[in-house]
């Protein structure tokens, strides 16, 4: 910037360009990104070509570092330090996003082109009952079926559970010191690992009142990971429906347990569903807690009450743990089922959203 | 609606007998709705009294017997073969690999989930903001076994080149010295699996701040002739300090509870090794889910007992989180 005392000594032969110079210093043409990215390819494909610089990792990772040395020092040579720190600080915010996507992308396509393998319809609709971890074969009937019932009646129990604490909390408790402890406590519950939650359940359940391990006992402890869940978002959409329907539901003498439940819940259901369907997605791909409530079966048992049950992730699980190269092939394919089902939840979730939005 | 005024008429037999009608009508239907929610918002309560409770009633018996201490002991041997021989268990080494492993996944995941959220709120294009973010929630989506398996068969073999490289040119620094050769099943891989694990949940929570950020102080800031940078640096970060905090804390509560993804990448081993890059170290849920079916009655409890220890530290480490952030009450963790 152009010192204010200086000014009124400079030469009067100062052109607007020089006056237009000191004011806004040089910048960078906007092709600079892409011409910087061309030159520190071709510059680190000639050192991946004439010196021993191993495999495509470090190849694109020294190419990296030469585009921000390129692209940071020529900004710094024209535009100054405060824009060349700019530049680096642009640079690297970019490359956080792109460190964040490619494990994403390499999960899916690793998920999708090893379990492609196995996914058939056979696998689909056979258990694995009297197979042999080193056979290939059998499938993922029987833990589809655990999933179903499992994650079936942990929504029955923690959909309504989570939304009623939710009103509670919107609607009557406001602000008061229980509903404070209430709020406070399921941001706690939130981060309860998982495994605990099971812990909890076979020490009550099977422990203490004599229950087995089974199904059901699997469900309570998903049904524990998902109401918290439902509560925030719940929460969330029922603090969106304007006052004024409250009030003017009021005002026409309408009680307030009918006002919500007339009024205020349907116009948020839409947020609602999506909320508890993301809270399903998620505890559909819960492991650990499982692992401990309902045991390993290779059978199919349609009673979740009584017996070990399998399920999607307890079959990964079992099928990693065999560590033949057949089982590994269905640890893939059961991943395969595993991400089609919770990915499916989720984007059907998210349109829902997206529907209800656009209303 | 207010009270009768007119004259003095007589206390009408009604439903709201007793009392001067007040804004609302209390009706049977409002009482018990209103008992139904406030008894679900006490379930709540209850269920983690009652996590709390149960993990201590049945680890108390184990720990009664186990013959060494608890907090200092390395190995776990809860159900000896011979009679003669007591329970000894201790949770040392798995204390270790779950907060060295947490920790390293906290130091490699909270700056790069503070940049996605940067990006996604302040740097990429209006209209991509949206259906990028949902990509990155979408990370958050994937099922931890599913980590597990990648982690195993597909991370694995690509990342002893890493390792390796770490080993040779900075094998001066301890934690990088590998003295055996082999780079698999390390607490490094851990790590690298459960920053990945973590960063939805990082740069979800603080895209959540800096979106919050009031224009007023990026519009100042910008008209003070601060580069983007510099407003961001100036504006976005001090005001969203408390829940950039607040993301990482709740990151690393995530990755101190994380059980299956571990269990499957890391080869259990009762030690505290602090080469990270070899293999074998444990964590408090991976041994639970580990070593759950082989265990007796008394490792059950003793497993109960080092669940209880987990629960506790997430418990501390989500309340801290929570308090944090309760100074800006609108944001909350879950998604």
């Amino acid at each position: 910037m152009a010192a204010p005392g200086s000014a009124p000594t400079s030469a009067p032969a100062a052109s607007e360009t020089v006056l237009h110079r000191a004011l806004s210093g040089g910048t960078l043409p906007r092709w600079a990104p892409w011409a910087s990215a061309l030159a520190a390819a071709v510059l680190a494909a000639a050192l991946a070509a004439l010196t021993p610089v191993s495999g495509r990792a470090g190849t694109l990772l020294v190419g990296a570092l030469l585009f921000v040395v390129i692209e940071t020092g020529w900004s710094f040579a024209v535009e100054g330090r405060r824009h060349a720190k700019d530049r680096l600080a642009t640079t690297l915010v970019y490359a956080c996003f792109l460190v964040a996507v490619t494990p994403l992308v390499a999960i899916l396509a690793s998920v999708v082109a090893e379990g492609s393998k196995v996914f058939t319809v056979p696998f689909l609709t056979h258990s694995m009952r009297n197979i042999d971890p080193r056979q290939s074969g059998g499938g993922v009937y029987h833990a589809l079926i655990g999933t179903m019932e499992q994650v079936g009646i942990a929504a029955l129990l923690g959909v309504p559970i989570g939304i009623l604490v939710a009103i509670y909390l919107v609607e009557y408790g406001r602000g008061g010191r229980l509903a404070r402890a209430i709020s406070f406590f399921v941001d706690v519950m939130t981060g309860v690992p998982s495994i605990v939650a099971g812990l909890f359940v076979y020490t009550g359940l099977v422990l203490t009142l004599g229950f087995e391990r089974s199904g059901f006992a699997g469900s309570l402890a998903l049904a524990i990971l998902m109401i918290p869940v439902v509560v925030r978002s719940t929460e969330e959409m029922l603090k969106l429906v304007p006052n004024e329907l409250r009030e003017s539901s009021y005002a026409l003498g309408v009680p307030k347990y009918r006002t919500i439940l007339r009024v205020v819940v349907p116009t948020a259901i839409g947020g609602i569903i999506t909320g508890a369907m993301l809270a399903i997605a998620r505890v559909a791909g819960e492991t650990a807690p499982l692992l401990l409530t309902t045991f390993l079966s290779q059978s199919i048992n349609p009673n979740p009450f009584a017996d070990p049950q399998a399920s999607i992730p307890t079959f990964v699980w079992d099928q990693i743990s065999q560590g033949t190269n057949a089982s590994v092939a269905r640890a893939w394919a059961g991943a395969l089922t595993l991400i089609l089902l919770v990915m499916g939840l989720n984007l059907l979730a998210r349109g829902i959203a997206h529907l209800n939005r656009a209303k | 609606m207010t009270t009768t005024t007119v004259g003095s008429a007589p206390a009408a037999p009604g439903p709201h007998e007793g009392s001067p009608i007040r804004g609302t009508a209390v009706r049977p239907g409002d009482r018990v709705f209103r008992g139904l929610t406030r008894g679900a918002g006490i379930l709540v309560l209850l269920i983690m009294a009652a996590i709390a409770v149960f993990l201590v009633w049945r680890a108390v018996p184990a720990l009664r017997q186990d013959s060494v201490s608890f907090f200092t002991y390395q190995q776990w041997f809860p159900d000896p073969s011979s009679d003669a021989a007591k329970p000894a268990f201790g949770i040392a080494a798995l204390a270790f690999g779950t907060i060295v492993s947490a920790f390293v996944a906290m130091l490699l995941a909270v700056p790069v989930g503070y940049g996605i959220a940067l990006f996604i709120s302040h740097y990429a294009p209006r209209r991509l903001a949206s259906p990028l973010a949902y990509l990155v929630d979408l990370l958050a989506a994937v099922p931890s076994i599913i980590f597990g398996l990648w982690g195993l068969e597909f991370l694995m073999p690509r990342s002893v080149g890493l390792m390796k490289w770490l080993n040779d040119h900075l094998g001066f620094v301890p934690i990088f010295d590998n003295r055996l050769g082999v780079y698999t099943r390390s607490l490094a891989l851990a790590s690298i699996v459960l920053a990945i694990m973590i960063l939805p949940t990082v740069s979800a929570i603080s895209r959540e701040v800096f979106r919050q950020v009031p224009l007023g102080h990026i519009e100042a800031a910008l008209a003070l002739g601060a580069t983007r940078w510099e407003m961001v640096r100036t504006a976005v970060i001090p005001f969203g300090t408390p829940g950039m905090i607040s993301a990482a804390m709740l990151g690393l509560g995530r990755a101190l509870g994380e059980t299956i993804a571990v269990a499957l990448v890391l080869s259990s081993t009762f030690s505290i090794n602090g080469h990270i890059t070899e293999p074998g170290a444990n964590t408090f849920a991976a041994n639970i889910a580990n070593r759950w079916n082989e265990a007796g009655s008394v490792g059950l409890g003793a497993l109960v007992a080092s669940g209880l220890v987990l629960f506790v530290i997430t418990l501390v480490v989500n309340s801290l989180a929570r308090l944090i952030i309760e100074r800006r009450r609108e944001f909350s963790g879950a998604n």
